[in-house]
């Protein structure tokens, strides 16, 4: 290891007020849900809720500032760089397994929990429990289906999320592109693809809403059909919020290129967001098979 | 970058001691400061989860109700359990490493500090709103540490919303701290430290922090699909849906066995830095620990099930994770052999920290015991939810992972505080403890093996007399633990002065810096001592 | 009582689970002895105070390999007696009589599938010994107002479920513990070699009362048991008899106390006040004090999603007509209003055995 010195940086006031921001966020979240839960109105939880929201918000660009603010200052060295890929690495990771649990538990339904239920397999007795049910997938008639309405039909796999697939998929290209313009120091070039990565995310995010109001409005695809729509929506709808947090994540990038920020040799930001949009676009391909095609 | 910069920075550093007032503790990018912070947390979280174990021991000091009611008793089980499990001994370990870790490699700090910074303040804000649920309408959380659904799902108190944001933010804690400590690990080691000359504390923490990062996630995720099925109407653990609460335990396992490792693979680290110190000894097949530990934590993916044998699982799947569980046995046993053969002509000392280590090599191999016999299916059928799982996991835990916290505690302070500790007090500490802990959970293998369930508030007659020997044990060992809080006490206030090298026999980086060791340690690496050259 | 160990029990299975048991007891005992012994030599003769000096071999590939192998050994000794044990519980073959067991909070309801017989056990320890205000019996907390009675020598398959958190049903004497999981069914059986009586309780928590649910069997011989099908069939056509006469108000809020203390009263307590946020009180409840037909209604369906059962498979009429007659007039809750059994069974009527949510 080269290195000499390690930059420490000095007492920070942000990971406090982070934390008080996410104890706002949590505890008005639970307010809120409870509150709504009873039947009350959301009026203090609903205020929390925001509060912490927006001063998270505002932190982050402080927090992010500072950061960005001493990598151009130059106190950080290879040896930080290096820091900061194992944690992006490593956060990615735990990124994965996240998405695995929802992964696993569609897994453990479709081939365990369902076929017992209408009576396939080790534990098929339980079907005496449910003598009219009998185990398909798509799940359109849950066991009790008066409580769990299931669905009337799933969305298709070869209209919309074949589009989204390929919309992502390029994405993940145009945003190498990017990169590759980035280390060759083209910023036009570098923009362009940026800009392009950044509008295939909002037109998969768009389609993707459409999808979820065809869902509810049409199909009646919706939280409380069942187990299908759960499993859909929670893997869908985790992975959306992560296409967003990338989208919005690559916007700031963008921005920074568009000041002059990032050159051929030190653009961990740049690459960082780079790592979380293939990660994103991997998690949809195991979606699109596992969700919707199979 | 230009040298000068960097020249500067390091000048800047090397005046500059800690921030006056509590300033220091709140915005505190150093990593001892917030070692600190982490080891006084655990330490409070211990005596509030410490406190509830002995409303559970009072209630159950005799047979019929007389303290509690059996609803209020759920919530003392439950908040024992998740308080002991995820804001003792974790924030523990992760309080031990943070000051150990950079000292051992010789780096200046934690790889992210001020992240570091945040992982710790995150966690009183989390156990805050844990705990307030114990003045809401409908109790705090009642369904055991464990939550399984549908009793915390659609039977659950509404102050379970508050208990899956506070899991939430623990796990968020968690994540970011192993992130940093493998950060740490892999990318700060001093020039000349490869892996294979890690101390095998870091190596420990090392798998561990990979484990947490594994895991963590799972967590979160089986929480929050506990939320979507209270909140929005999603049916993952109700069978009317086509979902299973079988899947809820699943996913929970998946989670909580390497969870139990996390727990315990730290604690194999310490018992690995101080049965050498006092044996003045090298530490036996260093590189069969290492092994070890990678194979406990890869096998610990593999035996979630074992916690599921009585819930109704194909035969295939039951011999399995039978199996499984089993293999487990032998790298903890080569770590058992090993840490005796460090013992074997050596020449021993017996002060407090190698005490405690020693006790922990007994205790936990018979925790182990008691964990093998649990692997065994069809004898779990009798073991599983009473007190024998009790006892089992309360050896593995108490004198288990506290002891070794403990020894790790005694072992480090003279670094820390620059006093050596009252040795005469130690021992005292040592033997109440480890009476009392006996005394505790010994009786409750008995007690198991009668027939007496776990989490029940109130038993058959058959079950009164050891019952009360275990709740009066539970209150020597509690009471004596008061003796540990003075000698922290007065170690950090005065005492004779420790030198660099407090233990004669110890050996690596953190002892080569003066104690206590300054407030930036190495603002240039170090050189390697002769031992690790 | 000093009880230290697992029962043999009074099946093969348990039998051979108390074998396995103590084989791998000793074993560790065994192993222990050798480790700890090592260990304690050491201490003793090891010491720096006896002049030790510290050797300094720190590795041996060979004794580690050694040590790596032999318990790999032991652990297979282990494995293959448990093999054979899980294989046998898991055993297909018919069964002669077969059970459904259903896990209420905080009850059993046991019903044999070919006989058209179903009943509740409840906790029958009276509530003064659990406050210690009377003396506790031998049977304290392990006794239930009915029974299950089974035949011994017969091949018994048990039906597992629950019908609203997880229990866990658990005989000792058999060696059997099963989760009862709503929605699901487990299977388990047994073959009871001797008559008795055989104590258990329920495994897992399953809520406030969780320690409050036990499981009585008596076993009884295969003669006796058909006598007791039909003494059991006998006493449920004089029970639907008693729902036909008329019950004044004073009978009815007699027996719906006993009713109320039994079913009732461990969520909505004694005194009708109900826990704030758990469970709601009935002393001047809407529900309580309003119109009969939404109280029975609730009473008798329940109230899905929350804690409140369907008590119409769970009592009788009688009971049901007692109990909703007593909560209207108890606790200043006095409406003066009597609900007759008969009117409760012109209810039941259209709907039976409907036990599932
Ligand atoms: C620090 C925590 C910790 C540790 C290290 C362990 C270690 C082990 N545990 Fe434990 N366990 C818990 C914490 C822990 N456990 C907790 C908290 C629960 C209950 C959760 C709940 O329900 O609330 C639990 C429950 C639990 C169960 C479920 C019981 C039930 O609910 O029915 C089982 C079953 O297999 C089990 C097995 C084991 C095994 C095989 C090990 C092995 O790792 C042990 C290995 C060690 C040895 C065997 C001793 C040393 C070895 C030798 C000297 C070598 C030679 C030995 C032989 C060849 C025999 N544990
Ligand atoms: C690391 C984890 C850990 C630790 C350290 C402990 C420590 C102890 N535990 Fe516990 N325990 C669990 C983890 C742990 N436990 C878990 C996971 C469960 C399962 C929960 C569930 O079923 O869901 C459990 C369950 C459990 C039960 C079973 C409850 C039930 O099934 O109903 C019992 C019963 O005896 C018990 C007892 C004890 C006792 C006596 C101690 C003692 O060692 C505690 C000693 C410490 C003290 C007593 C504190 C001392 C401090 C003071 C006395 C000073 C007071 C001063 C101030 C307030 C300033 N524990
Ligand atoms: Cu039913 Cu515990
Ligand atoms: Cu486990």
């Amino acid at each position: 290891m080269s290195s000499s010195t390690y930059y420490v940086p000095e007492q920070s006031r942000w990971p406090i007020l982070a934390s008080t921001a996410l104890f706002l966020l949590a505890y008005g979240a639970g307010t809120l849900l409870n509150a709504l839960n009873a039947d009350r109105g959301g009026g203090l939880g609903l205020v929390l809720l925001l509060a912490g929201a927006l001063m998270m918000g505002l932190i982050l660009v402080g927090w992010f500032s500072n950061v960005i603010h001493e990598s151009r200052g130059g106190l950080y060295s290879e040896q930080m760089d290096r820091s900061f890929r194992w944690g992006m690495s490593w956060f990615i990771f735990s990124e994965v397994m996240f998405f695995a649990a929802f992964f696993g538990a569609l897994f453990y339904v479709r081939v365990l929990a369902v076929p017992w239920l209408g009576g396939e397999g080790d534990k098929g007795v339980s079907q005496m429990l449910w003598p009219d049910f009998t185990a398909q997938w798509p799940l359109f008639n849950p066991p009790d289906a008066e409580r769990f309405p299931g669905p009337e039909a799933v969305i298709s796999p070869w209209h919309i999320p074949l589009l989204n697939t390929c919309l992502l998929v390029t994405s993940s290209f145009t945003l190498t592109l990017a990169h590759k313009a980035l280390l060759k120091d083209e910023r036009m070039q570098v923009r362009r693809w940026m800009f392009l990565t950044i509008v295939l995310g909002m037109v998969f995010l768009g389609f993707q809403a459409y999808e979820y109001v065809e869902a509810y409005h049409e199909l009646g695809l919706t939280l409380h059909a069942g187990i299908y729509g759960a499993t859909f929506f929670i893997l869908t709808g985790f992975h959306g919020l992560h296409v967003t947090l990338g989208t919005l994540m690559l916007m700031i990038i963008l921005g920074r290129i568009v000041v002059g920020h990032f050159d051929s040799r030190q653009h961990f930001g740049f690459e960082a967001v780079a790592w979380y949009w293939h990660f994103v676009d991997v998690v949809w391909i195991g979606l699109f098979l596992f969700v919707y095609v199979l | 970058m230009s040298t000068l910069d960097t020249t500067l920075h390091a000048a800047e550093h090397e005046h500059h001691g800690p921030a006056k007032g509590v300033g220091r503790w709140l915005f505190t990018t150093n990593h001892k400061d917030i070692g600190s912070l982490y080891l006084w947390f655990s330490l409070l979280m211990f005596f509030i989860g410490g406190c509830m174990a002995l409303m559970i021991r009072a209630e159950l000091f005799q047979p019929g109700l007389q303290l509690v009611d059996p609803g209020f008793f759920n919530q003392m089980t439950t908040m024992h359990g998740l308080i002991m499990v995820f804001g003792a001994v974790m924030p523990a370990f992760v309080g031990l490493a943070n000051w150990m870790v950079p000292m051992m490699i010789g780096a200046p700090d934690m790889a992210l500090p001020r992240m570091n910074n945040w992982s710790f303040w995150i966690l009183p804000f989390a156990f805050a709103m844990l705990v307030s649920t114990l003045f809401m309408d409908g109790g705090a959380p009642n369904f055991g540490w464990t939550f399984y659904a549908p009793l915390s799902t659609t039977y659950a108190p509404p102050s379970v919303t508050y208990f899956i944001f506070a899991v939430h933010m623990m796990g968020i804690s968690s994540i970011m701290g192993a992130i940093n400590i493998i950060a740490t690990i892999l990318n700060l080691r001093a020039p000349g430290m490869t892996m294979m000359k890690l101390p095998l504390f870091c190596w420990t923490w090392l798998i561990t922090a990979f484990l947490l990062i594994a895991v963590m996630p799972v967590l979160a995720g089986v929480v929050t699909m506990m939320l979507m099925d209270i909140h929005f109407g999603t049916s993952f653990f109700n069978a009317a849906g086509g979902g299973d609460p079988v899947l809820f335990q699943h996913v929970f396992w998946f989670f909580g066995h390497p969870e139990v490792y996390i727990m315990i693979l730290p604690a194999f680290g310490i018992v690995s830095q101080i049965i050498p110190t006092f044996a003045r000894k090298r530490l036996f097949g260093y590189a069969s620990m290492v092994y070890a530990t990678a194979s406990i934590a890869i096998l610990s993916f593999l035996v979630w099930a074992h916690h599921m044998f009585t819930v109704g699982i194909p035969l295939a799947g039951e011999l399995f994770f039978m199996f499984a569980t089993m293999l487990i046995a032998v790298p903890t046993g080569v770590k058992v052999f090993n840490w005796v053969a460090t013992m074997f002509r050596g020449s021993m000392t017996f002060e407090t920290p190698m005490l405690f280590a020693l006790a922990f090599v007994v205790l936990f191999t018979i925790g182990g015991f008691s964990g093998l016999m649990l692997a065994i299916a069809p004898v779990d059928f009798q073991y599983h939810d009473t007190y024998f799982v009790v006892a089992h996991f309360h050896y593995v835990l108490v004198p288990g992972a506290v002891f070794a916290i403990m020894a790790g505690a005694y072992y480090w302070l003279p670094k820390w505080t620059g006093h050596m500790l009252d040795e005469r007090m130690g021992k005292l500490h040592f033997w109440l403890s480890f009476i009392g802990v006996n005394i505790t959970f010994f009786p409750m293998h008995f007690i198991g093996l009668a027939g007496m369930p776990r989490r029940i508030p109130d038993y058959a007659l058959q079950f009164a007399d050891f019952n009360m020997v275990a709740s009066i044990g539970a209150f020597i060992f509690g009471l004596s633990q008061l003796i540990f809080l003075w000698n922290v006490i007065a170690c950090v206030r005065g005492g004779q002065k420790a030198e660099a090298r407090a233990w004669e026999g110890a050996e690596g980086l953190e002892w080569e810096v003066p104690s206590p060791a300054p407030y930036h340690t190495f603002v240039e690496p170090p050189k390697l001592p002769e031992s690790l050259r | 009582e000093w009880t230290v160990n697992l029962t043999p029990g009074v099946t093969d299975v348990s039998r051979s689970v108390f074998d396995l048991h103590m084989t791998i007891f000793w074993i560790c005992v065994a192993i222990a002895l050798v480790v700890f012994g090592v260990m304690f030599w050491s201490i003793f003769h090891h010491r720096k105070s006896r002049g030790a000096q510290a050797h300094n071999f720190h590795e041996n590939t060979l004794v580690e390999v050694i040590w790596t192998i032999i318990p790999l050994l032991i652990l297979v000794g282990m494995a293959v007696p448990a093999t054979a044990t899980l294989v046998k519980m898991y055993d297909p073959s018919e069964a002669e009589l077969d059970v459904q067991i259903t896990g209420y909070q905080w009850k059993w309801r046991y019903d044999y599938l070919d006989h058209d017989l179903n009943f509740f056990s409840n906790l029958s320890t009276p509530r003064e010994q659990i406050s210690n205000e009377a003396e506790k019996q031998e049977h304290y907390l392990l006794e239930v107002d009915r029974h299950l009675v089974l035949p011994v020598g017969t091949k018994i398959r048990f039906l597992l479920t629950s019908n609203d958190v997880i229990h866990s049903w658990w005989v000792p004497a058999l060696a059997v513990k099963k989760d009862a999981i709503p929605g699901f069914i487990n299977e388990a059986w047994t073959i009871i070699d001797e008559p008795g009586i055989y104590r258990g309780q329920c495994a897992e928590l399953c809520g406030k009362d969780h320690g409050f649910m036990p499981v009585v069997i008596e076993a009884v011989s295969q003669d006796d048991f058909k006598q007791w099908l039909v003494d059991a069939q006998a006493e449920k056509q004089s029970q639907a008899a008693a729902a036909e006469r008329t019950w004044t108000l004073d009978e009815l809020m007699q027996q719906g106390e006993q009713v109320y203390l039994r079913a009732c009263a461990a969520c909505h307590l004694p005194t009708g006040e109900g826990v704030p946020g758990a469970f709601p009180a009935l002393k001047g409840s809407p529900v309580a004090t309003g119109d009969v037909a939404g109280h029975i209604d609730i009473v008798l369906n329940g109230k899905s999603g929350t804690a409140m059962q369907a008590f119409r498979d769970q009592l009788s009429a009688t009971e049901l007509a007692a109990v909703i007659t007593y909560e209207r007039n108890a606790w200043g809750n006095s409406l003066g209003e009597a609900v007759s059994p008969a009117q409760i069974m012109r209810l039941l009527e259209p709907s039976t055995g409907e036990a599932e949510q």
